[in-house]
């Protein structure tokens, strides 16, 4: 089976977000970027995929030079090869970097291309379908199981209050959910192993956005707490200040 | 939980290549998610989490700056030092077990063993699939280990082992021990299998200190181990000082990570202490220490970093790791101190990790050559005299 990860280079959930000069950016000086962590979960499960059933997997990115580590972490993980298609500062929105991708896997060879449901810098989770649709293949997203049998599959997704289980054919295009399994830390064998692998390097096309950011702005800090000191402080708390009894 | 970021004043990073870079990270990851949630059980209950071991050896941390034919991810130094930095950040008694494991029975199988004696053992450490011990402490002999007493005597085909080592982390747990004892005078390497008759290794109790760690004694009586389990290219007290050798450059790392996690825990802690009506962190004696505990953070990391890229040269020579051993743990406790004073009251409470990690630097500045025997060493080799002889 030939597995396509899409993986993502984001900043680390821990790093303190600050807004760009532009105001449509992020500042990503002293920012530690990471591995998207949804897409661990993609990379885990093409891994566990390929040790069960054999096949190749290839882990692609599109982003700044310093995506490749992120493309590293996969390898070392245990992907066999890497494609990063470069995009210095990348102004794309979700159609243009879909459509890059789904370019590049088209001279593939895949069965299965498998994405974490959502980058954790932007939030946008709308690749994965849009890489989809423009390859004509079936995409199922927020996935917590899944198998494959030969040329068909299953999978189980989280729908609100529930759970929804799904069939389709390959190839298909499949969106991690937490959930899904429990990523592998890369070894220190596999570190070492992931020196030796290749990661081919094409340039980005710009395709024109059809989104565009106008304003980022940080939250709202929040109101520091009040400790009460009884019940019926509590009591009159809710009646008065939060006027919900 | 929130990852961990650790400490980079002065682009330190910069100087880490990628490799380097994934290896911190993957352990570091690891740790936050494996071993910190359950390390103050296991430090109040005194045990260690043998559960965590075969997921250390799938991670690949035992003898992980060894060739790769024995199932070892032949890192560099800097990479293998960075590895003991995360384990230490976490609790040094782990960052002790992977310290013993591969820097003192695996690294003497693989630097003075038989080719035989390499093939059969390493692997099987490398897997965690056995464990190993070193002894050569001894109750009467610390400092000057050699005056020790343990004796080795030549009986047909076998040697015959009589003595006994103490302070001796893994002893009890372990498959094999890596004994240093007299043969004819002269200090000789022995591999003995756990179970060999005449050989035993209770725990020691009642530690203040290194709690998550196993620390026995070894006790040999007219233990009969086969010719070949002797280490065949060990000759003298330089066997084992090059073992030390070893183990004391991963602790001149590895206490960097006591100094990252009670560093982290004072400055979120002095951030959030509200008294006065404000964050103790505005106190300009509160900001002094945290200034100073950063400083020293800083200063260790790049004495550490060159001391490993000099190893990697094979320039390295054991009087400077002796300095850098000397100094870190020396600071590393002096920051955990300050860091236990910032918490109040709540230093002393396991729910920080500043009074373990405290506690764990007591030892971790005593074993493998005090601060004094270090200064010595140093001192001889600037002076050209040597006090301790």
């Amino acid at each position: 089976m030939n597995i396509v990860v899409c993986v993502k280079h984001v900043p680390d959930t821990a790093s303190r977000i600050r807004i760009g000069a532009n105001g449509t950016s992020i500042d990503t000086s002293d920012i530690s970027f990471v591995l998207n962590p949804y897409d661990e979960i993609a990379v885990e499960e093409s891994l566990k995929l390929k040790e069960a059933q054999g096949g190749n997997v290839t882990v692609l990115t599109l982003g700044g030079e310093n995506a490749s580590s992120s493309l590293r972490t996969a390898l070392a993980m245990g992907a066999d090869e890497a494609i990063h298609i470069k995009a210095e500062n990348w102004q794309g929105d979700s159609y243009a970097t879909a459509k890059n991708i789904a370019n590049e896997i088209q001279k593939l060879p895949f069965d299965l291309i498998l994405f974490g449901k959502q980058a954790v810098d932007d939030d946008n989770l709308a690749v994965p379908q849009m890489v989809a649709e423009f390859l004509g293949i079936p995409s199922v997203t927020v996935v917590v199981s899944l198998e494959i049998n030969g040329n068909t599959g299953k999978a189980e997704r989280e729908i609100e209050g529930g759970k929804e289980v799904v069939e389709f054919s390959l190839p298909v295009a499949i969106a991690a959910q937490k959930g899904l399994n429990e990523p592998r830390y890369p070894s220190m064998k596999g570190i070492m192993t992931a020196k030796r692998k290749t990661i081919t390097t094409i340039e980005a096309t710009q395709f024109e956005a059809k989104a565009k950011i106008v304003k980022m702005e940080i939250p709202a800090s929040r109101s520091t707490g009040k400790i009460l000191g009884g019940v019926s402080e509590l009591i009159g708390s809710l009646k008065n200040e939060a006027k919900v009894i | 939980m929130q990852n961990f970021i650790g400490v980079d004043y002065f682009d330190f990073d910069s100087l880490l290549n990628e490799e380097e870079i994934l290896v911190r990270n993957s352990v570091r990851d690891f740790v936050s998610e494996n071993l910190i949630p359950v390390i103050e059980k296991h430090y109040e209950e005194a045990t260690f989490p043998n559960y965590l071991i075969p997921k250390l050896a799938e991670l690949g941390i035992f003898g992980a700056n060894l060739p790769e034919k024995y199932g070892c991810a032949n890192l560099n130094n800097v990479a293998y030092g960075l590895i003991m930095q995360e384990l230490e950040r976490g609790d040094s008694g782990i960052r002790s077990f992977a310290s013993v494991q591969g820097a003192l029975v695996m690294y003497p199988i693989f630097t003075y063993g038989s080719e035989e004696q390499k093939d059969y053992w390493l692997p099987l450490l490398a897997s965690g699939k056995k464990i190993g011990c070193f002894g050569l402490t001894e109750p009467d002999f610390g400092s000057n280990p050699g005056g020790m007493i343990t004796r080795a005597v030549k009986d047909g085909n076998s040697y015959v082992l009589n003595g006994a080592k103490m302070w001796i982390t893994n002893g009890t747990v372990a498959d094999v021990a890596v004994v240093w004892a007299k043969l004819d005078g002269v200090v000789k390497g022995f591999l003995v299998e756990k179970g060999t008759p005449g050989f035993s290794a209770p725990e020691t109790k009642g530690k203040f200190s290194l709690r998550a760690s196993v620390t026995s004694e070894l006790i040999f009586q007219d233990v009969r181990i086969p010719l070949e389990n002797l280490l065949p290219k060990a000759d003298g007290l330089a066997g084992p000082l090059g073992c030390l050798n070893q183990a004391r450059y991963g602790i001149a790392w590895g206490v960097i990570g006591s100094m990252l996690a009670c560093y982290d825990s004072a400055l979120n802690y002095s951030k959030t202490r509200i008294q006065f009506d404000k964050p103790i962190a505005s106190f300009q004696i509160i900001q002094d220490k945290l200034a100073k505990m950063l400083t020293e953070i800083v200063k260790a990391q790049f004495m550490t970093l060159q001391l490993g890229r000099l190893k990697d040269a094979g320039k390295l020579r054991h009087q400077q790791v002796s300095l850098a051993k000397r100094n870190n743990c020396r600071e590393a406790l002096e920051i955990a101190r300050a860091a236990r004073d910032i918490h109040g009251a709540n230093g002393i409470a396991n729910e920080y990790p500043v009074m373990r990690h405290m506690c764990n630097l007591e030892s971790v500045k005593t074993y493998e050559g005090t601060e004094d025997i270090h200064a010595l060493i140093i001192g001889a080799d600037i002076t050209g005299i040597q006090a301790f002889r």
